[in-house]
């Protein structure tokens, strides 16, 4: 098996994995992880308010999402997603959706499950006082929310949320369920079409070990410098 | 100006403050004193309803602080609070401590609450300070940052919270002076402190206060010469024996 290896096949397949394997790979992370932080912030905010019917509603979300694999929720909004919009648009057909539009509005409400209970614990991680303070001040609660808790909550979060970022970079390999085209999958195409399966899924490995890598040792010079002074 | 009437409070079944009624009037400075969990400052969040009452009311220049229709954060923008732990933005620098409220409550001008801070922060004597950030500062100018930071607004009247009961001995000084610069200037005061000295030198008026009750309400002199309860003249040999 590893008595022929040919690594020439990597090289000449090096644009198609990353224009538009890593490419894929790499937008569909960073918009998931920007509306998920956005959408789960939103979430924690609901499951810590006092609006009566609220926070049920998030917390519901969350568990159910949080108890389903990531792979049927794929699945779940590939299929549905069209239908549900013909639902709200009152189309007379199913409202084609692009895969990568599925893909993107999967990753955003799942990630956003996760993120929501990172936020919520770095939220509650602020001392009250400082909750306190900022009443006092005279400030509503959307001021003292965007200005004083989130500032330092996602401060103290930062390093939970990358992790969990690094995750989801991993996991968007998942899109190949709805045959679409990342990183991990353009690597599998060439490896099946040209039998270069050992070369390619060892290549693929060391990509993604040196992306995380990377991504980890980025966070923590990132933390050091916007650290709270105590 | 403050007026707080047959107040109570209960978490769950246990009552904090019963019946509570005293009165501030502007420019005066009221001590309240009185051995710990006795309900001082639960009493005094209440006056800006950082802790919730369940029973009497509160008015700040006639508004009633307990009224679901009042509006919380323009009242709470015009008293000043001082907290035990100084309760300083950690993330934001000094001068950001000071004009963040007076621009996005009061809807000053920038560089007009720049200004404003600047002055504030001389006046408590760290005008070189501005930029740094609250985990630079000792307690002691952390806690002068604080009232100048509640100052800031403009209050009508200010409330502290035990300000120096978390500050090591030789930075209570700082500011206990500034307090006492600011009760001179005719600021209305409400100060929960177990500083004695502090209370026989500028205060109107003491309350004592034991188990939830204010159990006296008298001038100072009063107070420190012949206090007319026995749970009050307990507490004072206690800790004025040394």
């Amino acid at each position: 098996m590893f008595s022929n290896i040919d690594w020439n096949v990597i090289i000449r397949s090096l644009p198609y994995l990353f224009f538009d394997g890593m490419r894929f790979t790499i937008m569909l992370t960073l918009m998931a992880t920007a509306g998920g932080i956005v959408i789960g912030t939103l979430l924690a905010l609901a499951r810590l308010s006092n609006i009566p019917g609220l926070s049920q509603i998030a917390g519901t979300y969350v568990n159910l999402i949080r108890s389903m694999p990531l792979v049927l929720v794929i699945f779940w909004f590939y299929f549905l997603v069209p239908y549900i919009g013909q639902w709200i648009t009152g189309a007379s057909r199913p409202i084609q959706v692009g895969a990568f539009l599925s893909a993107l509005v999967t990753f955003t409400l799942f990630e956003a499950a996760y993120f929501c209970e990172i936020m919520r614990a770095g939220i509650q991680s602020i001392p009250r006082g400082q909750v306190q303070a900022a009443q006092a001040l005279g400030m509503p609660y959307w001021t003292s929310m965007l200005e004083i808790i989130l500032p330092q909550a996602f401060r103290n979060m930062l390093p939970i949320l990358l992790t969990q970022t690094i995750i989801l970079f991993q996991d968007t390999s998942l899109v190949y369920v709805i045959s679409v085209t990342d990183f991990l999958g353009a690597a599998s195409k060439i490896a099946q079409r040209d039998g270069r399966l050992v070369e390619m899924y060892l290549f693929a490995a060391v990509v993604y070990f040196v992306i995380s890598l990377a991504a980890s040792y980025s966070v923590r010079r990132l933390q050091n410098r916007i650290a709270i002074i105590r | 100006m403050i007026t707080i009437s047959k107040v109570s409070k209960w978490y769950g079944k246990i009552q904090v403050l019963k019946n509570c009624s005293a009165e501030v009037a502007k420019g005066e400075v009221v001590v309240v004193c009185g051995p710990s969990g006795s309900g001082k400052s639960t009493l005094i969040k209440c006056v800006n309803a950082l802790e919730p009452f369940q029973e009497g009311t509160i008015t700040v220049e006639g508004i009633s602080v307990g009224d679901p229709k009042t509006n919380l954060p323009k009242l709470r923008a015009r008293i000043g609070m001082v907290f035990q732990h100084f309760e300083l933005f950690p993330h934001l620098s000094v001068i950001r401590n000071l004009t963040l409220s007076q621009i996005k409550v009061l809807g000053r001008d920038p560089k007009a609450a720049a200004e404003k801070a600047t002055k504030l922060l001389e006046r408590v004597g760290l005008g070189a300070h501005a930029q740094k950030y609250p985990g630079q500062l000792s307690g002691g100018q952390q806690q002068r940052v604080a009232i100048a930071r509640a100052l800031a607004m403009d209050p009508i009247a200010m409330l502290f919270d035990e300000p120096t009961s978390a500050l090591d001995p030789e930075m209570i000084n700082e500011v206990l002076d500034v307090m006492v610069t600011l009760a001179k200037e005719g600021m209305t005061m409400i100060v929960v402190t177990h500083e004695m000295e502090f209370a026989r030198k500028v205060a109107n008026r003491v309350v004592f206060m034991d188990k939830g009750e204010i159990v006296e309400d008298a001038p100072t002199a009063d107070f420190f010469g012949k206090p007319r309860s026995e749970r009050a003249q307990q507490f004072l040999s206690k800790i004025l024996q040394h």
